[in-house]
């Protein structure tokens, strides 16, 4: 129903790309789930052809209940962020989604470099939970019905985003 | 389909083979009614998914959440073991979808419940209701709304 991004992005966000850009992508992901798996490299598709035009941010949004390593590799992934490797972990969990169990996600940490003790205990920690919590919830009042969803400045999506359609709808939005 | 201020029409159907759930059980709570066309179409699996997981979002506003469709309850078993659903489907199979037909919300061509929404509160009396286009998976945004809207009234 609603189609509108709330809250806008801000300082919470995992940000790629310059503040202030006249493209904004937001995508709400699930790191289990196959077609966000598919979306990846669609979106750094888009990120490459459109440079310093287009601002990137990932909010989670795992479906735990429907995929079981889901609500985990958020947690790595926030995690990985409170020692500044978001990103990288976020692309070594797409680029591995099939190495979620916890044996996998200790893995990416330590060829991340991550100090593993902090790690582990950043995964149980209250600050990664609501994190994750906060953006589903986001989620849920954009009107996410589904992943993986994505807002082009502040507005849902709806249309196709596999082979190459993301990055020539967001080159249009620039004419 | 009912709308707004209108008593729910009380109902008692089939939650799993051998048990019942009647509205009147769940006096004192509010109730989420979703009905949907059918259990195993994926834009429905969807819906039902993602209901799965605002469950807890819906807790906090004390609501639950039910799934009605015209669905055998064999058929609503294997459905919620497949996709692990913690929430009642409820079986409106005989008569078949006498339920959808008392809300309003009855397909006569397809034989289905549409896609609609209610939300009750403690009362049981409608206080919002939406219809979706079939092929739409209508979110969870709208019964968060609403379920804020109760807690504004009551406070």
């Amino acid at each position: 129903m609603s189609n509108q991004l709330k809250p806008a992005i801000d300082g919470h966000d995992h940000r790629q790309g310059p503040q202030g850009a006249p493209l904004e992508l937001v995508e709400y992901g699930d790191y289990q789930c196959s077609y966000c798996g598919e979306a990846y490299p669609e979106i750094k598709a888009a990120q490459q052809a459109l440079g310093d035009k287009l601002q990137f941010v990932f909010r989670n949004f795992p479906l735990a209940e429907a995929h079981p390593h889901a609500q985990q590799a958020a947690l790595a992934a926030e995690a990985a962020a409170q020692q500044g490797k978001f990103w990288e972990m976020h692309d070594a969990l797409y680029e591995h989604q099939d190495q979620l169990d916890s044996a996998g996600l200790q893995q990416h940490a330590q060829q991340l470099g991550l100090n593993l003790d902090q790690f582990q205990s950043d995964l149980k920690s209250s600050a990664v939970t609501e994190k994750v919590e906060a953006d589903f919830e986001s989620g849920v009042r954009s009107g996410v019905n589904g992943t993986p969803a994505f807002f082009v400045n502040g507005q849902l999506y709806q249309g196709n985003w596999q082979q190459g359609e993301l990055t020539r709808f967001l080159g249009g939005q620039l004419q | 389909m009912l709308e707004a201020n209108t008593p729910a029409p009380d109902f008692e159907l089939n939650s799993t083979p051998d048990q019942k759930l009647a509205l009147h059980d769940l006096q004192g709570q509010r109730v989420i009614l979703a009905f949907y066309p059918a259990d195993w179409s994926p834009v429905c699996g969807d819906q039902m998914a993602l209901y799965n997981e605002t469950s807890k979002l819906f807790s906090k506003h004390n609501a639950q959440v039910i799934g009605i469709s015209v669905d055998s309850k064999w058929s609503h078993l294997a459905f919620s073991k497949d996709r692990n659903l913690h929430f009642p489907l409820l079986a409106d199979f005989e008569p078949k979808g006498a339920v959808a037909q008392q809300y309003g919300v009855y397909d006569e061509q397809t034989g289905e419940a549409k896609r609609a929404l209610f939300v009750l509160d403690e009362k049981g009396i409608i206080q919002w209701s939406y219809l979706s286009p079939a092929g739409i998976n209508p979110g969870a945004d709208g019964i968060l709304e609403a379920l804020e809207e109760l807690d504004k009234a009551k406070a």
